[in-house]
């Protein structure tokens, strides 16, 4: 570890403001014959901290929060990430001269204190675009996050955000099939999608979770899914669930006269296994496959290109994330997580409900939302995006809301998460007082009366209960979810939030 | 059977005043509306027969109130919907799409299984009305 890191400089907390502004100025990398004695060097000297280098277009820029341990140069310790997660070991190296090695070096080119977060900074790191493997997020995740994570003077790092250049976005596929696509395939426009988990999500029998599946259907969700851990287990093995599941989608279909699906979650040990899954999904004429976070970002990929081959529908959960992306010290935001699965081209992404059960601040769920379905994401520090964004026609992702969310509910879901945007309602169907597919009947025709509401031009937020009240006269089973469901709301603090507010400007 | 495809098949018929919001809020996102009708409601038909071309440069919904009264005229027992086009760059397709015509009796879809090998079942779904040919299918 170079020598400087355990010596303590001032401590943060004594810093001024002018101090703080200081920060960027000069750059203190030294050159030529110097640079390449042998023993520890500064990394902050070692060409890691330029701040003076304007990033090219063409550069990935990594925006890390790091937590210095106490009494570490804020600057060294940003330094030290750029280095760590690009050329740097330890001690200087002479076999960097026989590399083009001012290219290949991250550089930290701005580091600026997080706002009301003493000891906290944003550090701007640049990294060339020949660094990173075209088409391949194992590669572009494991020199970003591979090995700095773990770093000793840190207390904490996270990864907030990235800037994907165009040069390196169009090396990937994109999600298989894409919002527009999938709305076209599925005949469905106009409205969110509808869709529920098959609940209980352990011990089921194939031909009792097909029951499910089939009486939610009928009574108007255009989706069932599998849950996360439904895989393969005694009480319901793969083809079982698969066969039934199949029988209620078509069944459904004839009765109503529309397609559905359900996802059937293909995850499994290994890759041929999920082939096989997926294959057997295919050769029964389902519409759309599922697999989990967990399988990996590679198995990921892979999946996504057995999608777009085979016209399938490929819906991620996002089973795990909340390890690394809850807490707002250290970790990886899931808003990387979610660019990160645009590009390797899942077509569905479990990213929030606001109201419902998880982890959720409006402002930043609005920052995922953005980055799954917009051409072009300007920054909008307020929803704790950091930069520009522009997705080069690469399919857009549609993001799916579930978790304790219910029919009465249906106005706050549309303001919030808009109309292209699945909303899962699992125990808020399956739990009806009565049945499946009467809590189906009661969602779907709450949603078509508040989207009815909206296109009229009334001010559906604020008469949402009014508008779901008049519905319910007519329909019995909406009637009864409200009332059963009327005072359920989670109301907790979000533990992940953007770090700037907007403030009102003075009118000039 | 009540067909349910489209964005507003699960409240009661719209009235022709709320069809007309629904299609003035379209134009107003400066949206192309289309009628369409059929007697073949498969839920993987995609192309009904057009009435005419999309409504393109229309303002007032007046317009199309009056094709879709036009083309009630002639395909009155036949399902009937309005689709609305967006022709903005990366999207290129429906943003809307509702059922505002029916026929009188609705018979639905019957579900054909064909046993395969194994368990397994090839599926078909097939409207019970299409067994008469195109044009005598709903009396």
């Amino acid at each position: 570890m170079p020598p400087d890191l355990l010596i303590p400089t001032l401590p943060t907390s004594r810093r001024t403001q002018q101090e703080e502004t200081k920060m960027n100025q000069h750059s203190m990398t030294i050159r030529g014959k110097e640079r390449y004695k042998s023993g520890v060097m500064e990394y902050k000297k070692m060409g890691y901290w330029e701040p003076d280098y304007v990033p090219k277009d063409t550069d990935i820029i990594a925006l890390f929060r790091v937590t210095p341990q106490d009494g570490v140069d804020p600057i060294e310790a940003a330094a030290a990430v750029a280095g760590e997660s690009s050329t740097a070991t330890w001690t200087v190296v002479w076999t960097d001269r026989l590399t083009a090695a001012e290219k290949y070096r991250a550089k930290c080119y701005r580091v600026d204190p997080v706002p009301n977060s003493p000891g906290q900074y944003f550090a701007y790191i640049a990294y060339d675009l020949d660094l990173f493997e075209n088409g391949s997020i194992a590669n572009l995740s494991a020199s970003i996050i591979g090995n700095v994570f773990g770093f000793k003077p840190l207390k904490a790092l996270r990864l907030e955000d990235m800037r994907l250049p165009v040069a390196y976005v169009k090396t990937f596929q994109g999600p298989a099939t894409g919002i527009v696509v999938e709305r076209e395939r599925m005949d469905k426009f106009g409205r969110p999608l509808l869709g529920a988990t098959v609940k209980p999500k352990l011990g089921l029998s194939g031909r009792n979770y097909g029951r499910v599946v089939y009486e939610a259907l009928k009574g108007g969700l255009d989706f069932t899914k599998d849950d996360e851990n439904i895989n393969s287990q005694p009480f319901m093995h793969w083809r079982e669930r698969f066969l039934y599941c199949m029988e209620a989608v078509n069944k459904a279909q004839a009765a109503s006269g529309e397609i559905k699906g359900t996802y059937l979650n293909v995850t499994a040990g290994t890759m041929e296994d999920m082939y096989e899954r997926a294959e057997f999904a295919k050769e029964l004429g389902s519409v759309i496959i599922m697999i989990d976070l967990v399988i990996g970002y590679t198995a990921i990929q892979s999946m996504a290109k057995w999608a777009r081959r085979n016209d399938m529908i490929l819906h991620l959960h996002r089973a795990g994330h909340s390890t690394y992306t809850r807490q707002r010290s250290h970790g990886v935001s899931f808003r990387v997580i979610a660019k990160w699965m645009r590009l390797a081209g899942v077509d569905h992404i479990h990213a929030g409900t606001v109201v419902g059960k998880l982890e959720g601040d409006p402002a930043t769920t609005r920052g995922y939302y953005d980055i799954c379905r917009e051409d072009y994401n300007p920054v909008r520090l307020e929803h704790g995006v950091f930069f520009d964004q522009n997705w080069a026609s690469l399919n857009r992702m549609m993001p799916v809301a579930s978790g304790g969310i219910h029919a009465g509910q249906m106005h706050q879901l549309l303001d919030h998460l808009g109309e292209d945007v699945i909303l899962q309602f699992g125990g808020g169907t399956i739990g009806h007082p009565m049945g499946i597919q009467a809590g189906a009947t009661a969602n779907r025709v709450a949603l078509e009366a508040m989207i009815l509401a909206r296109n009229e031009g009334r001010d559906y937020l604020r008469e949402g209960p009014e508008i779901l009240a008049k519905a319910a006269e007519t329909c019995t089973p909406l009637k009864s979810a409200l009332e059963v469901w009327k005072n359920v709301t989670f109301n907790y603090e979000s533990t992940d939030m953007p770090d700037y507010v907007p403030t009102p400007s003075v009118a000039m | 059977m009540r067909i349910t495809q489209g964005c507003f098949s699960f409240l009661p018929d719209l009235t022709d005043e709320q069809i007309s919001r629904q299609v003035q809020y379209c134009l107003e996102k400066g949206w192309a509306v289309n009628i369409e009708f059929t007697d073949d409601p498969h839920p993987r038909n995609s192309f009904w027969e057009m009435w005419g071309l999309p409504m393109f440069d229309l303002r007032d919904a007046a317009g199309v109130m009056m094709e879709l009264g036009q083309c009630r005229k002639v395909y009155g027992n036949s399902y009937i919907r309005l689709s609305a086009f967006d022709n903005s760059h990366g999207w290129e397709s429906v943003r809307l799409s509702f059922i505002v015509n029916r026929p009188k009796d609705e018979p639905g879809f019957r579900l054909e299984r064909h046993e395969m090998a194994g368990r397994n079942i090839r599926y078909t779904t097939k409207s019970y009305a299409v067994d008469r040919p195109e044009g005598g299918r709903y009396g």
